[in-house]
């Protein structure tokens, strides 16, 4: 589906045999409204892959789709070339980790109680916490940065905080691919950046696969390794940022008239948009 | 508990060996992340089994209460059995009247207000938890009250007496349930449709009694009021072994399913996340739910208001926003008894039904959460 070639750096991290998260002619919608028509997209493993578009473009209704949240109309979802329908819901859930946009936290609940939670699919019958889930459980507290909240109930936490738990819920899972849907959606722009580093130092350290959806393209074209931009339920280009992310492809996919001049800090491209007043 | 350690059992339970030969370098030149890094596996051990103890601690002490008023209850009434004989019959010594008094007359009772009290208790637990809303409990959703149509339509429509009359109490339990299951279901099942679906069956029934009861015959109204009510005083011998029978079983398919409530509390997309079918999970144990509740109405009628406070209470005590199956159960049961006892001896020359008891109760309660809702809202 994409308009323009993928970047070959994409294509040697994919190869040879299809590797971990892809879609393969999917279609989405909403109660026969269609939203997304046969796309494809192949995720690179062990890289982060940042989904933007314009609102409605079908960007987290793809990540939903993604993470079995929401059901296929059409095509199939697979991981390492195996359809995900056909896998056991537990196995995919030891494999692909999810924070979706709304969650719930019970009254009262603790901070290590809910990221506990996150050891579902790698508990037996009974549920039982062992002390192999402790250790996970510890070690996810800590690597997100809320060891020292462990004992405290969940809504006395700051969003910044809140975001941090399901984060290290989600490390608890231990799943190799992370999908997230607007993740920094209710953060400041501090707790924003502090988030993202959270994500990249899993990334670079564990080798985690990252999806997410993202609002923000600057902090999108900084953070991802690869941008995949929609528009109209349709992927308009994926790359690396600094191949994808032009002046054009804003224009195509945002209809937003911007200069795309180099991040001073980073280096990725920086999207500056124009508006009717400032030319 | 850093280092080696940290990168072994982090890393993905599916990821080959050069991935973790990455991860178990203590040493990245990556900067450390902001805040505390120290791994604390014992704080976390400590929170679990700190959580665990207060739980053994709520149903342990609810257990204890349990006893305290199973011996009141059998020592007090019309023949007096002191304590200590009510001890002496139960481990097979006493004299032949306290043993017909205590075996016969009061045990039956008192076993009956245990067993009920946990069923409705542990039903509406369970529905709180799967529709995730402190307001949707059998009683208020006319479960209860659809057993009690069933009972008084077949004593006052088809003339029935008997054992017949629980089978249809239990029927009209059923059918109340997966009436408003039909209505509520819309690719899923959402907590406040299922509730005001609930709501609504729950006036239907109560008018469909009350207009049976108005064209009856007075004496037979009378006896019929009993399944508006719920009574825990005649259930004995054979019905109370069926009732016992069925509370087990409806015990053992919760038990089986209790596992996904941790995670279905978090909101339907996490639990998916974490492999667990969320619909699929929430169907099998509200139908547990639904047994247990008909169950218990087909032999006691509905007793107002344990479903809904007893779940209420015990989350309350163990704290931690669990779903507290267990406590609830065994609230329930201290709760149905204490009532029975407080409607048999609390007035003197007085005797009340258990179900009034509660619903004298309940009823603020539920007043008090309906209040507390508004204020959280605003």
């Amino acid at each position: 589906m994409s308009a323009e070639p993928v970047p070959a750096a994409v294509r040697q991290a994919t190869a040879p045999s299809p590797v971990g998260l892809a879609a393969e002619g999917v279609s989405l919608g909403y109660d026969g409204r269609r939203v997304i028509d046969d796309l494809d997209l192949a995720i690179p493993p062990g890289r982060i892959t940042a989904i933007v578009g314009p609102n409605a473009c079908g960007k987290s209704t793809l990540l939903r789709g993604l993470a079995r949240l929401h059901p296929l109309e059409g095509g199939r979802v697979t991981l390492d070339g195996r359809d995900v329908s056909r896998m056991p819901r537990r196995d995919v859930a030891r494999r692909v980790g999810v924070l979706p946009q709304s969650s719930i936290a019970p009254d009262g609940v603790r901070v290590a109680d809910l990221v506990g939670r996150g050891r579902y699919p790698h508990q037996g019958w009974f549920g039982r916490h062992s002390s192999d889930d402790d250790l996970v459980v510890a070690e996810a507290l800590a690597a997100t940065g809320v060891a020292d909240l462990a004992d405290r109930p969940i809504e006395e936490l700051s969003g910044g905080q809140r975001q941090r738990v399901w984060i290290a819920m989600v490390l608890a899972q231990q799943t190799d691919i992370v999908l997230l849907d607007e993740p920094t959606t209710y953060l400041d722009v501090t707790h924003q950046l502090e988030l993202l580093d959270l994500l990249t130092q899993l990334n670079r350290e564990r080798g985690t696969t990252v999806v997410m959806v993202l609002h923000e393209l600057n902090l999108a074209a900084r953070y991802a390794d690869h941008l995949v931009v929609m528009a109209g339920g349709a992927v308009v280009v994926e790359g690396a940022p600094t191949e994808v992310l032009t002046s054009e492809t804003v224009h195509r996919a945002f209809g937003l008239e911007a200069q795309v001049i180099p991040d001073p800090v980073s280096g990725s491209p920086l999207v500056v948009p124009i508006g009717r007043f400032h030319s | 508990m850093t280092g080696a350690t940290t990168g072994a059992s982090l890393a993905g339970a599916d990821r080959g060996p050069a991935a973790d030969a990455t991860l178990t370098t203590p040493t990245s030149p990556e900067p450390d992340p902001p805040a505390a890094t120290t791994v604390d596996v014992d704080g976390v051990t400590r929170a679990r089994r700190s959580r665990r103890r207060r739980q053994a601690l709520v149903i342990g002490v609810g257990a204890v209460v349990a006893v305290a008023l199973a011996l009141v209850a059998s020592s007090f009434g019309a023949a007096a059995v002191t304590p200590d004989r009510v001890l002496g019959v139960l481990f097979g010594q006493g004299d032949r009247v306290d043993r017909f008094v205590v075996l016969e007359l009061r045990l039956p009772r008192i076993v009956a207000a245990l067993i009920v009290g946990l069923a409705f208790a542990l039903a509406g637990a369970v529905f709180q938890a799967t529709l995730r809303n402190p307001l949707a409990s059998p009683d208020i959703l006319g479960v209860s009250t659809g057993a009690s149509l069933g009972a008084v339509w077949a004593m006052l429509g088809l003339g029935l007496t008997g054992a017949v009359v629980a089978g249809f109490a239990f029927a009209g339990g059923i059918a109340v349930a997966v009436v408003i299951w039909l209505a509520a279901w819309r690719r899923g099942l959402h907590g406040v449709r299922f509730v005001l679906v609930g709501v609504g069956m729950s006036y239907v029934c109560g008018s469909t009694i009350a207009w049976l009861l108005a064209r009856g015959e007075v004496r037979e109204a009378q006896s019929a009021l009993h399944w508006t009510v719920g009574s825990v005083s005649d259930v004995r011998g054979e019905e109370l072994g069926l009732l016992a029978l069925g509370v087990l079983a409806g015990v053992i398919a919760v038990a089986a399913c209790a596992r996904v409530l941790a995670p279905l509390a978090l909101g339907d997309d996490r639990a998916a996340a974490l492999g667990v079918r969320a619909n699929a999970g929430r169907i099998v144990l509200l139908l547990a739910a639904v047994a247990l509740v008909a169950t218990a109405a087909s032999v006691a009628g509905p007793i107002a208001f344990v479903a809904l406070i007893a779940p209420a209470v015990a989350r309350r005590l163990v704290g931690g926003g669990g779903a507290a199956l267990t406590a609830s159960a065994v609230v329930g049961a201290v709760l149905v008894l204490g009532a029975d006892v407080i409607g048999q001896f609390a007035i003197p020359g007085l005797t009340a039904p258990v179900g009034i008891v509660t619903g004298v109760i309940g009823a603020p309660y539920l007043l008090w959460l309906l209040a507390r809702t508004e204020r959280t809202r605003a």
